[in-house]
């Protein structure tokens, strides 16, 4: 009836999952039990969890993102916590334990963290940049986002019921296969990616054809603000690279469930044949990664140095060289493999040229820079500690792309200070950069700059603390993912890292009290013109919150830094003279098909990992029901009227000329 | 300092002011079929790891049988006979749909369907006679990629029969609204994508899997 789930699935001898789980759910319950008995329960559903509305989206993305960071962070310092202690011991996390904590770890942080974040950034600011209402399929991307949520359940779940891989963030079989790893943790893993890669390649789609089919008028491809490019291309690379990983785990499950060849020991299987196909998604993925964070930095820099980005086209080029030569070095990943001397020798150029493009970058934002009225708010900090912190973690990817060097480096904790240099200096720092710059965007108020600045030091500080002893303990010979160890020598080293990672901790502290202070007293962080940054681009041209139709007239854009060209050319005038003729607006109504879509893949998924097989079926049957029921209704629309338009609309502009007219004065 | 920045933010650093306008969005019905094109592209790319993983397999047979004596091209003839010709009459229901012609289209998706489900059967009645004679997927490496690349193949037909049945009755309920025109666009799209990758398959798993 319950297939492989019994009783003893639940670990009640292992104190730590099961404290953590008892005060996570405690956690969500008493949040529930608060909106339920506070009567929030309505708006919650009708406003935020059936909405269709991007911006709202992209916020969901952006929480789930943040609760994730949590949960892999916990990870984090309990491995760092077992390293600086398991010196000629066992440390306190037993190796089963222990070999969980990494994968999730990993799995966490690039899956339902990373991922989340930027697709999240990517929802919320591409609409409004390009001057347009919504996404191209808005309750598709509902879809996305929710099924995303039901990977990060389903990784959670793995918690209380079961456990999860032991085999790191991407399963090599063989250790992947039913022989070497019988329990349910690979299946967790296997289906919780399968059903969060459906929505991550559903956000794909949408954002590639949202940037090439519904920009505004007048918005040709080069008046695009850079994040639009990189957004582009690293969803372009969504849509080329996450069937690959989707049909690279399909046929790990058919070894595992039904005794398929691909990777196993015998009937000719080939387990090399998965660490090409898993990288040949993997190192696009870096890129789906890093690329939007490139776009933060350029938005960022470019406006908080007041002038226009550097070598615009370039960085143009730059992105797209990347984003096609990102499927080109794959094979860097294992070096060791043995492929021989030529094979290794053209993937390793490849990724030598690689960090041309990359170059190209760096020198285009401090070009920026130079000569700019810098103002050193808390985005720009983090762009400031990316380009350092990148140019380290390139400069030692560089390194181990040169075939000799990586056979010495590789699977030591050198690599995994070079990708946490990359990962954390590019992607998450980006992603702080973002969440600090478009918060106000999104939400009316600015986030508190002293906490913001404090967050920052001790984020940058704590990372080098915590990661340039990998380097080195890299060199001395330490391999990743060590359970205990006896060489006196890496001793001193991993005991820093772990005082970096407690400094980091105490930024995650500082980020937290920062969104706390900041909503306490977001009447004093009020913005009210719609432009606290004095931006350049059209995401600063509407309202903050943006109301729910974006633009109450579609913008006519006539050059690059629409915003900026805007507010200090001839449509000056025209906001202030003018009043535009206001149109009904039709939006797209908002629906439950992610939500009840996302239900029946968790219970599907739930059921896949423990071979309850009529469950399964159940959840098949209802998630074609909910299309179905979506595909039949007859009213997806709904009309704001001229008049509403026009009263929204027209406070903005009041607040606006408030603006203008203060700047003028002065 | 603050004006001279200014005048030259306003200015088109770039000179790409003269270059080709843009008119604003695209109508919807270019946008759903855009998007449904790009899903098919990543369709494709997920095929062509099942391609991939065929052709190093290939070879690995275990000691088990080889494509050539497994396959029976005759048969697999026939079988694209009746996938072709379902993508003819599923061109008819498109120029139906476009005629707003119910009576038609209705003919001609019932035809669609019964060319596929033809199709469906007979690669089920070789996959059956496959594992009758010891050939099954967890024979060999081989067979594994075999039965999962021309399996995967078949999924898509079934899931595409059971969108072409949804599709009649919406049509049947509702007519031709412009959302269920929409649709149509994009079955039609995927039902010929599927003929596509069935001639790749057909080329690389069969003729060139019997060469083997």
């Amino acid at each position: 009836m319950l297939g492989k789930l019994n009783w003893s699935a639940i670990p009640i001898d292992q104190p730590i999952p099961m404290i953590t789980s008892a005060v996570v759910a405690l956690a969500i319950l008493g949040i529930l039990a608060w909106v339920v008995v506070k009567g929030h329960m309505p708006y919650l559903w009708e406003e935020w969890i059936t909405s269709v509305d991007h911006k709202r989206i992209g916020v969901m993305y952006i929480l789930l993102a943040a609760v994730m960071l949590l949960r892999g962070f916990a990870d984090a310092i309990m491995m760092r916590g077992q390293q600086a202690v398991a010196f000629h011991s066992q440390g306190y996390l037993p190796p089963e334990h222990f070999n969980q904590i990494f994968s999730a770890h990993g799995t966490i942080m690039i899956f339902f963290v990373a991922m989340p974040f930027v697709i999240g950034l990517m929802n919320l600011v591409v609409p409004l940049q390009l001057g347009v209402r919504d996404v191209a399929f808005p309750t598709l991307n509902s879809v996305g986002f929710w099924l995303t949520a039901t990977g990060a359940l389903l990784v959670n779940i793995s918690l209380v019921i079961g456990e999860f891989a032991r085999t790191g963030w991407l399963p090599y079989p063989p250790l992947s296969e039913l022989t070497y790893s019988p329990g349910v943790g690979v299946d967790y893993y296997l289906w919780s990616l399968e059903i969060s890669g459906v929505g991550t390649l559903v956000a794909g789609i949408n954002l590639v054809t949202t940037v090439l089919k519904l920009r505004t008028r007048g918005m040709t491809l080069l008046r695009m603000p850079m994040f639009c490019w990189t957004t582009l291309a690293s969803n372009l690379l969504i849509v080329a690279a996450f069937p690959i990983l989707t049909a690279t785990l399909a046929m790990l499950i058919l070894d595992r469930y039904f005794g398929f060849h691909f990777f196993t020991n015998e009937a000719g299987g080939n387990m090399m044949m998965f660490m090409n196909l898993i990288w040949a998604w993997g190192h696009p993925e870096v890129y789906i990664l890093i690329l939007p964070a490139f776009g933060v930095f350029s938005e960022v820099v470019s406006t908080f140095s007041g002038k226009p980005l550097f070598g615009y086209r370039s960085m143009v080029l730059a992105t797209m060289a990347i984003c096609v030569i990102s499927f080109m070095v794959w094979l860097h990943h294992f070096f060791t493999m043995g492929a021989g001397p030529d094979v290794n020798a053209i993937f390793g150029i490849a990724s030598m040229i690689i960090a041309v493009p990359t170059g190209v970058k760096i020198y285009n934002w401090l070009f920026t820079m130079y000569g700019g009225r810098v103002r050193f708010a808390t985005p720009m900090l983090w762009s400031i500690g990316f380009m350092v912190t990148f140019i380290i973690g390139g400069l030692t990817g560089v390194l181990v792309a040169v075939p000799p060097a990586d056979f010495l480096l590789h699977n030591s904790l050198f690599l995994v200070a070079h990708f946490h240099n990359v990962i954390i200096g590019g992607v998450l720092f980006g992603a702080f950069a973002g969440y600090t710059y478009w918060f106000p965007k999104a939400f009316g108020f600015r986030l508190h700059e002293g906490f913001g600045k404090a967050a920052f030091w001790f984020w940058l500080i704590g990372f080098y603390v915590a990661f340039m002893p990998l380097y080195a303990v890299g060199m001395l010979g330490m391999t990743r993912r060590m359970q205990h160890y006896d060489v006196p020598e890496w001793r001193p080293w991993l005991m820093l890292a772990a005082f970096g990672a407690v400094l980091i901790l105490i930024g995650i502290v500082f980020q937290i009290l920062q969104l706390v202070v900041s909503i306490r007293h977001r009447d004093e962080l009020c913005d009210r013109t719609g432009d606290p940054w004095h931006g350049r681009s059209l995401e600063w041209a509407t309202a903050s919150p943006p109301p729910v139709f974006n633009f109450a007239i579609p913008p006519d854009v006539r050059g690059e830094g629409a915003y900026w060209a805007m507010k200090t050319h001839a449509q000056r005038q025209d906001l202030e003279k003018h009043e535009p003729e206001y149109e009904d607006i039709e939006m797209p109504r908002n629906s439950p098909t992610g939500f009840v879509c996302a239900f029946f893949a968790t219970v599907m998924g739930f059921a896949l990992i423990w071979h309850i097989w009529w469950m399964v079926a159940a959840g098949l049957v209802g998630a074609f029901a909910t299309f179905v029921a979506f595909a039949w209704r007859d009213h997806d629309e709904y009309v704001i009227p001229a008049a509403e338009v026009a009263r929204i609309d027209r406070a903005n502009l009041a607040e606006r000329r408030a603006l203008l007219g203060a700047a003028g004065s002065s | 300092m603050a004006d001279q920045t200014m005048a030259y933010a306003d200015g088109d650093p770039h000179h790409v002011r003269g270059a080709l306008e843009h008119s604003g969005p695209a109508s919807k019905r270019i946008v759903t079929g855009y998007g449904f094109w790009i899903f098919i592209l990543s369709d494709m790319v997920m095929f062509s790891a099942f391609f991939a993983t065929y052709a190093v397999l290939l070879g690995q047979t275990a000691g088990g049988p080889r494509g050539g004596q497994l396959f029976d091209l005759p048969n697999v003839a026939i079988e694209t006979g009746f996938l072709l010709a379902s993508s003819f009459t599923c061109g008819l229901a498109t120029i139906a749909a476009d005629a707003r012609n119910k009576f038609w289209f209705q003919i001609a998706m019932t035809v669609t369907c019964l060319l596929g489900l033809a199709f469906l059967t007979i690669e089920g009645r070789e996959f059956a006679s496959l594992v009758a004679r010891g050939a099954g997927p967890t024979r060999s490496a081989f067979l594994s990629a075999f039965f999962t690349l021309v399996g995967c193949h078949g999924l898509h037909v079934s899931g595409g029969i059971l969108w072409l049945l949804t599709m009649m009755a919406q049509v049947f309920a509702k007519g031709f609204r412009a959302d269920i025109q929409r649709r149509i666009l994009c079955f039609a799209l995927f039902w010929h994508a599927l003929d596509i990758i069935w001639i790749a398959v057909f080329t690389v798993v069969y003729l060139l899997g019997s060469a083997a």
